[in-house]
């Protein structure tokens, strides 16, 4: 579980989080939704610590994160997986070479065991073969799955997903999206995926927040967001003609 | 206008030091390190390794004859032409020009390198992973520039003199012998000394100042090519500024 716990960021004059409180429940899908500009990759690089926050604290089980010193915190990022919004796959390494990356900055386990752990890594992304290839020279969806790979390499207990289906085609999305899922129900992590996808959202979301200029303005599941009362929220969900439809075919 | 100029100085000291503090930590591996930094002593040394030595021998003897069209005057003796050459090629054109050039390639690798790895969040991925991502990047470049540069200058300085001999011999301006009278004249080592200290000095400036502007890039590809033009012109600038520093503490 991870909480946040009234945190605030200012970026000079700019107030980017206010006093931002929620909780990131374990095994499940936690989404953080919103509009382009309100905070949501703020949010998460302070949970993550790649941003310092300037007021409130982040919990991993019960451990502050925002009190540890350097040291400390390289403890706990190692329990943490991330899956970047442009994958951010070291293209100078080949997709094993980036999976095995944290095995051997991190590990002491020897070569074959960690070939073992990359290969058993590759297959569950479905990526089984593809070892060798370089970054460049496979599409946005297997990059994205390479990153999921990287990223569960050293089981990790907390994953976070910045816009994982940023760029990909509807189909190839759902593949992700539910790879997501899976993984997190298997594993019982901790999932905090950032999204503007409202498709996601009814695909593979469990407990949703929706951030308006910077505050958590909403919390809820699946269900509730379909029935919201909160004029930004309902402004975000129906923004499109098809979930339009959807609500017509709900009522 | 002024004010805000003079606080984007402090700022980038600031940020500068921050970094270099950060790089300058032990490494998350050593055997990583090891293997990162053969790397880069290729990449950065034995890939410059004929740009080196092209424009070494040009201008080796380019001065030579240079010197041999200034000095025909009969009372000015003519072994002067090798000490000539001698002298620039050891004292400037090896340890300062060289460098110039290298900053123009290799520090607008580096730049570019780093700043794409910035802006593709590969930086965030390392640090996520609990990896000093300065430390990482930075510091297999930097041993392995301050490692290999001396040996390109040391080639560029007997290259270039080598260059003048020949040259002399085949235009006639001056016969191998007065060639070597004039470049052992007068020889004092510690010249040598003085300019490999002066280039390991303006490797770490390449090295650290392409990596900073790398470092912090923010945007796209647009400031990617904005910070290499920065660590190019900044490495260079520098390099002047601290040649002559360095020339004056230690040659008066
Ligand atoms: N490092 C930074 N420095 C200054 N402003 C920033 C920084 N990162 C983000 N911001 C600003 O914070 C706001 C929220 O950005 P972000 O969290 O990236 O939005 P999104 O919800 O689309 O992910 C934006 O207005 C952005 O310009
Ligand atoms: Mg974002």
């Amino acid at each position: 579980m991870i909480a946040v716990e009234g945190v605030s960021k200012t970026f000079g004059t700019q107030k980017v989080l206010r006093n931002v409180s929620t909780v990131f429940e374990t095994g499940k899908v936690n989404f953080i939704i919103g509009r382009s500009g309100s905070g949501k990759s703020v949010l998460t690089k302070c949970i993550v610590g790649l941003l310092e926050v300037d007021e409130g604290r982040i919990m991993f089980n019960d451990r502050n994160f925002t009190a540890m010193n350097v040291n400390e915190r390289k403890a706990v990022r190692q329990e943490i997986g991330m899956l970047f919004q442009g994958s951010a796959l070291f293209d100078s390494l080949t997709v094993e070479e980036n999976v095995m990356f944290p095995l051997t900055m991190f590990s002491d386990m020897s070569k074959s065991e960690m070939l073992d752990r990359v290969n058993w890594c590759l297959k569950r992304v479905q990526l089984d073969g593809a070892n060798k290839k370089f970054p460049a020279e496979i599409s946005g969806g297997m990059q994205k799955r390479v990153g999921i790979a990287r990223a569960i390499a050293m089981n990790p207990k907390y994953l976070f997903c910045d816009e994982p289906n940023s760029g990909l085609d509807p189909q190839t999305a759902i593949v992700i999206d539910n790879l997501i899922k899976e993984i997190t129900y298997e594993f019982n992590m901790t999932t905090v995926v950032v999204s503007h996808d409202m498709n996601s959202v009814i695909e593979i979301g469990d407990r949703i927040n929706f951030v308006f200029e910077g505050e958590i303005w909403w919390s809820g599941d699946k269900v509730d967001i379909l029935k919201t009362t909160n004029d930004e929220l309902n402004n975000f969900v129906y923004a499109s003609d098809f979930m339009r439809i959807v609500r017509e075919k709900l009522q | 206008m002024v004010f805000s100029h003079r606080m984007q100085i402090f700022t980038n000291i600031g940020r500068y030091t921050l970094l270099m503090a950060n790089v300058f930590r032990r490494p998350e591996k050593w055997r990583i390190f090891y293997r990162l930094t053969v790397l880069e002593i290729d990449k950065i040394g034995v890939q410059s390794v004929g740009i080196v030595a092209l424009l070494s021998l040009f201008m080796g003897a380019v001065i030579c004859i240079q010197t041999a069209a200034n000095i025909d005057s009969g009372w000015i003796p003519v072994y002067t032409i090798g000490f000539t050459v001698r002298q620039t090629m050891i004292l400037e054109f090896s340890p300062t020009i060289i460098p110039v050039i290298m900053a123009g390639k290799v520090g607008s690798n580096i730049a570019s390198e780093i700043g794409t790895m910035r802006i593709s969040e590969q930086i965030d991925a390392l640090d996520i992973m609990g990896i000093n991502s300065a430390n990482y990047l930075i510091l297999p470049k930097l041993v392995g520039a301050l490692f290999i540069f001396p040996f390109l200058i040391v080639m560029s300085m007997v290259l270039g003199i080598t260059a003048g001999a020949w040259v002399g011999e085949l235009a006639g301006v001056i016969s191998m012998p007065d060639y070597q009278t004039g470049i052992t004249y007068d020889f004092r080592p510690f010249q040598v000394a003085y300019s490999l200290i002066k280039t390991t000095v303006f490797a770490f400036i390449i090295v650290t100042i392409s990596a900073y502007y790398g470092y912090y890039t923010k945007g796209g590809a647009l400031e990617v090519g904005k910070a290499s033009t920065q660590a190019v012109v900044y490495s260079i600038v520098l390099i002047m500024i601290c040649n002559l520093l360095i020339s004056q503490l230690v040659l008066t």
